[in-house]
């Protein structure tokens, strides 16, 4: 079981109160666990990765374990941590504003 | 009872506003999709019930909502958790990927502000336009610009490549605000002609449903363009027709209110005693095809109404005679803008004339724009209004 945190406006999408749980079968992976969360939830398909590109969208980053992951490749593998659900992957808002 | 019910899109959410036909008192619900940017909301004069709302997020990108009881519940087309018959997840109502497979040819670019060739990239929706005969069918005028087509209600988005893959664009250049293809209109006496613009390319047409297109853009004159005669470049900011007259087009250019008889085939200049010819919005009246409406604004490099005055100008000759609407509207320190999107008209009679501000009011005349009244005051910043006459 992964667990995924997602910002406030994808919660809303999703239609979630607070962090989501999916399910990956083999190497979780960014994209494996990207992958799960859109089957799951379809309505974030193109919020976080672009449509055409497959790219993290630019005003996006990945965390997880005091990690940034925002610049590694989208098959690099999770710590432990995340697979096992000790810990989140976040997915975050870059901030805006003073 | 007929009823009246105005769409505001805003750069923090859309509001629903709703009237007898009396338009003196409004009921304001909202914010619906609070926090994100509402480009359009419009709905199908079709089915009056269903309507569509482009959402954006410079973090999220685009979102496509749907109401098909009027504004009071949403759901994104196909969002749900629905499996394809690949077993890929669907989910792919803003899904807009421009289409190589009908030109032939690869993405390609178009030119930059610096005069450089720029790779097309999606970045919003900028309108929806429904289509008059069908609920279910709706176009999307998108930035970077292109026309991408619904059938399905809005569960998938197909471009009509034709118009992107016209040999001028190359040349098609972004306005201040992007490159946005802004001006959906459909001839209802003959639905494959179809009238598009962009900013800062110019206008175009298509006789056959989408599948080629021919720039109109004769006649048209921008000082920052070398070339007197050049087919594209050109800053429109807004096409109006009156449905009953769809040969007729009125049209505000970034700098000039111009008319054209001849759908589009050559222009000719009606700003004629305007305070001044720029201007984002324009509009026909609901009844009288030769009254059109625009609302000066100073300068492109201060989009404020001149003298700090909120006018709106009507023309009952078809251009160029043009009188200052001012009853309830400021006439001093007023320094909002009126987007291109944010003005529309109802059908009642006397029609009802609607526009939304960037200090986020929006303003109602009920006898054609010879009196005015706030509905709401401090709504953000108003990007679009729409308004159905209900019957």
């Amino acid at each position: 079981m992964i667990r995924v945190v997602l910002p406030y406006h994808l919660r809303n999408l999703a239609g979630v109160e607070s962090e989501v749980t999916v399910e990956v079968d083999g190497e979780v992976t960014i994209a494996a666990v990207l992958d799960a969360l859109e089957a799951r939830y379809p309505v974030l398909k193109g919020t976080i990765r672009d449509h055409a590109t497959g790219r993290r969208r630019p005003f996006l980053r990945f965390f997880a374990c005091q990690h940034d992951f925002s610049q590694d490749s989208m098959e690099v593998l999770l710590p432990a941590e995340v697979v096992f659900g000790a810990e989140p992957f976040l997915v975050v808002g870059s901030l805006a504003g003073g | 009872m007929a009823a009246v019910r105005v769409l505001v899109g805003t750069r923090k959410g859309a509001f629903i506003l709703t009237s007898d036909a009396g338009r003196r008192r409004w009921k304001v619900k909202g914010p619906f999709f609070g926090g994100w940017e509402i480009y359009h909301i419009k709905g199908s004069p079709a089915d009056p019930d269903r309507i569509y709302a482009s959402q954006s997020s410079s973090w999220f990108g685009q979102i496509i909502q749907r109401s098909s009881d009027g504004g009071r519940s949403w759901e994104t087309p196909g969002g749900g958790p629905t499996v394809s018959s690949d077993g890929m997840p669907q989910g792919e109502s803003n899904k807009f990927v421009y289409d190589t497979s009908q030109t032939g040819a690869p993405l390609g670019t178009h030119q930059w502000y610096d005069g450089t060739q720029h790779p097309w990239e999606f970045r919003r929706v900028w309108h929806l336009e429904p289509s008059p005969g069908d609920p279910d069918t709706v176009y999307a005028g998108v930035e970077d610009a292109a026309l991408f087509r619904s059938t399905d209600g809005g569960r998938t988005w197909h471009e009509l490549a034709g118009l992107r893959g016209h040999r001028s664009a190359s040349q098609w250049s972004p306005g201040a605000g992007g490159m946005g293809l802004h001006t959906i209109l459909i001839d209802p006496s003959r639905p494959e002609r179809i009238f598009v613009a962009i900013s800062a390319a110019g206008a175009f047409r298509t006789d056959d449903g989408g599948e080629t297109w021919r720039p109109i853009n004769r006649g048209l004159k921008s000082d920052y363009i070398p070339d007197p005669d050049a087919e594209v470049g050109h800053c429109v900011h807004r096409i109006a027709m009156h449905p009953s007259r769809p040969n007729v087009l009125f049209m505000q250019k970034h700098w000039d209110v111009m008319r054209s008889d001849d759908a589009g085939d050559s222009w000719y200049e009606v700003s004629g005693n305007l305070p001044s010819d720029f201007g984002y919005p324009i509009e026909v009246h609901a009844h009288d095809p030769e009254t059109v409406y625009v609302i000066p604004i100073k300068s492109d490099s201060e989009h404020y109404p001149p003298k700090g005055r909120l006018r709106v100008y009507r023309s009952r000759t078809g251009g160029n005679d043009w009188e200052p609407l001012t009853k309830g509207l400021p006439q001093r320190n007023c320094y909002v803008n009126v987007l291109r999107d944010a003005m529309a008209i109802d059908s009642l009679d006397p029609c009802g004339v609607y526009f939304g501000t960037t200090g986020g009011q929006v303003y109602a005349s009920a006898d054609a724009g010879d009196s005015w009244k706030p509905i709401v005051r401090d709504l953000p910043a108003v990007l679009s209004v729409e308004v159905q006459t209900l019957s």
